[in-house]
């Protein structure tokens, strides 16, 4: 372990900022596109359904298939890694976002309305708000898939953690592939347990 | 006028014509209360006031200005708007809730938190509740803050629809308490959707009874207990709200027998006996020429006149007991069956003598509105009831000097 740390400290640090850039970029486009794309989705009165299948068609293509569609549009490198973690995010945030602006309850919409408020406003001051943690919900989980699927985007040339495991693969050494594993894991959990403490404090007070 | 309503008219894009020529005309200070069947129009008419609903022709004014030529969300902020489900955001403190309207109107947050504190106040809660949230409060206590949370930027029109429907009787009565004090004593003008016929009469200058998109009636409670237009009223007041109503929308002219029999003070006993004998009555009441109302004479006064040929205004009785036409029989029921007599004369404003009551006539009034309502001795003073006699005029006749 001291060993492993000693040898390989600093290509760790590295990867594990590869990593994270790899995730979290697409974890980002992920939010910028599927928030807003769910709420357009519950103005809809047609189409919402075909959209939400589509995402959850797109997420049962192999990882490796999907990585590996990328190439010849992007080549290799981060970029082809970013997009296809991109469209793996979308699913879970869009769906959450759906759901969530759904939930808002019809009371609350209609007498925000009545009183005066605007779209945005009823959007800004209410909606969002009262979705915000199914949402929040829907992005930590995209968070965790993105941050273990992001382990394959070495395969592509991308860098990051994933780079220690292949190449344990390849060499037949375990150190290597924990060496790369465990701080996956820890990443995650890690994320995960951020993004919660962010959930309950966009929840309001009295909905928690 | 405040807010006047003509030819409404809504179908929707299935084709249901929800709302049909409905006309309205409100001043302000008026309570309007929408009744009726389910889905016969009621919160369709409502929505189209602050345009949550777009009419499909129509014209509807504010202050003689055409709301569709107005900035809906303007409108909307000028109208305070309260909904069954109470609405309040549960995300927002009380304060934020309260403040929401003058928020939008751009109020310094000052005077909001200053009016947030009044309108506290004037929904009877603790001040310290203010920095709760919806959730923590009692559905009553959550409905009270709608309440005055649609008044909170000095909405003159407000809206409600079945605002305390689903809330329990004792809570509702409270609640029903504090927005006639918001139309009594503050001016507020009431737009008021219920299926609550005794919450319409206890609440509303007028009522407006809708069936199907069409108003079937629109008056003043009293006017609507004492004329139903038709039976399809009839029945939505229901038969023993409107007979327990009866001595309080009932005249003493309704029920008392016109064409009493009376004499003149200028006739002899004998023409009296032989008038009485032909009607086959006790009593004669007199009246001058002119018909108003000397006294009366009763056959033991007869028998005691020996000269058949003396004048009825030598022996007549002066001291008679008489309700006027006009008055409520709730009013001087308890007045006349105090008297022990058996008829009472009724006169007109000018003491012209015009009927008769009969105490039996009264009996079956009063039984029937006290069997119609079982529950009477549970609740003595009904809002109906209670609300109508306050209203009633006092004016109950008495005697005639001597
Ligand atoms: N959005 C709508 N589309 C079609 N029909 C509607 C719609 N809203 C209401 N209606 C119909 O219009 C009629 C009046 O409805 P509403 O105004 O809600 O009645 P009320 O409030 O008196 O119960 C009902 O028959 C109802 O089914
Ligand atoms: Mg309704």
């Amino acid at each position: 372990m001291m060993h492993f740390l000693a040898t390989y400290g600093t290509q760790l640090i590295a990867k594990t900022g590869q990593h994270l850039y790899i995730s979290a970029a697409a974890l980002a486009l992920g939010v910028i596109v599927a928030v807003p794309l769910g709420i357009l989705l519950t103005r809809m009165k047609h189409g919402a359904n075909f959209v939400i299948t589509l995402a959850g068609v797109l997420q049962t293509i192999p990882a490796m298939a999907l990585l590996a569609m990328m190439i010849p549009i992007f080549g290799i490198g981060s970029t082809p890694a970013i997009v296809a973690l991109f469209i793996y995010s979308l699913l879970p945030i869009l769906r959450n976002t759906y759901l969530g602006m759904q939930g808002v309850s019809p009371t609350v919409r209609d007498a925000a309305k009545g009183m005066g408020m605007t779209w945005w406003q009823m959007m800004i001051q209410a909606e969002i708000p009262l979705a915000a943690p199914v949402i929040m919900a829907g992005i930590r989980l995209s968070a965790t898939y993105v941050i273990a699927w992001a382990t394959l985007a070495s395969y592509i040339g991308a860098g990051g953690l994933g780079d220690f495991i292949f190449n344990g693969l390849n060499l037949y050494r375990s150190d290597l592939i924990l060496g790369g594993s465990i701080p996956v894991i820890l990443l995650a959990l890690l994320v995960d347990y951020l993004l919660g403490k962010v959930e309950v404090a966009v929840t309001p007070r009295q909905l928690r | 006028m405040l807010l006047s309503m003509e030819h409404l008219r809504k179908e929707y894009p299935n084709g249901k014509i929800a709302v049909d020529d409905f006309n309205l005309q409100v001043g302000r200070g008026e309570f309007i209360a929408f009744i009726g069947t389910s889905g016969s129009g009621k919160t369709t008419t409502m929505r189209m006031i602050n345009r949550m609903l777009k009419q499909t022709s129509g014209t509807i004014k504010i202050n003689d200005k055409d709301i569709s030529k107005m900035d809906p969300v303007k409108l909307r902020r000028s109208i305070g708007y309260v909904i069954q489900n109470i609405g309040l955001m549960p995300h927002m403190t009380i304060q934020e809730n309260i403040e929401m309207v003058p928020k939008l109107l751009g109020w310094s947050k000052e005077k909001r938190a200053e009016q947030a504190h009044k309108m506290i106040e004037l929904a009877q809660l603790p001040d310290d509740m203010l920095q709760r949230y919806p959730g923590e409060l009692s559905g009553g206590q959550q409905q009270r803050i709608g309440v005055v949370r649609a008044l909170a930027a000095d909405q003159e029109i407000i809206l409600m629809d079945e605002p305390f429907g689903a809330l329990d009787p004792i809570t509702r009565e409270s609640l029903q308490d504090l927005v006639k004090h918001l139309q009594e004593d503050l001016g507020k003008t009431f737009i008021f959707v219920t299926h609550d016929m005794d919450e319409a009469l206890h609440l509303a200058t007028k009522v407006v009874i809708m069936s199907q998109g069409k108003q079937v009636q629109v008056d003043t409670p009293e006017n609507i207990l004492r004329h139903p237009a038709n039976d399809f009223v009839t029945n939505l007041i229901g038969e023993e709200r409107l007979i327990r109503a009866q001595p309080n929308i009932l005249s003493v002219s309704q029920i008392m027998l016109k064409n009493p029999v009376s004499i003149t003070p200028d006739k002899t006993v004998d023409d009296a006996i032989e008038l009485m004998h032909d009607r086959r009555v006790d009593t004669l009441l007199v009246t001058d020429d002119a018909g108003v109302l000397q006294g009366y004479v009763d056959l033991e006064d007869i028998n005691r006149i020996t000269d058949p040929h003396t004048a009825v205004g030598d022996f007549t009785n002066r001291q008679v007991f008489f309700v006027k036409a006009d008055s409520l029989i709730g009013d001087t029921v308890d007045r006349i069956l105090k008297q022990g007599v058996k008829n009472v004369p009724v006169v007109d404003k000018d003491k012209h003598l015009v009927g008769i009551v009969t105490r039996t006539a009264l009996v079956d009034i009063v039984y029937d509105a006290l069997r119609g309502a079982p529950e009477a001795n549970e609740e003595p003073a009904s809002p109906i009831n209670a609300d109508i006699h306050a209203a009633a005029t006092h004016d109950e006749g008495g005697e005639i000097p001597q």
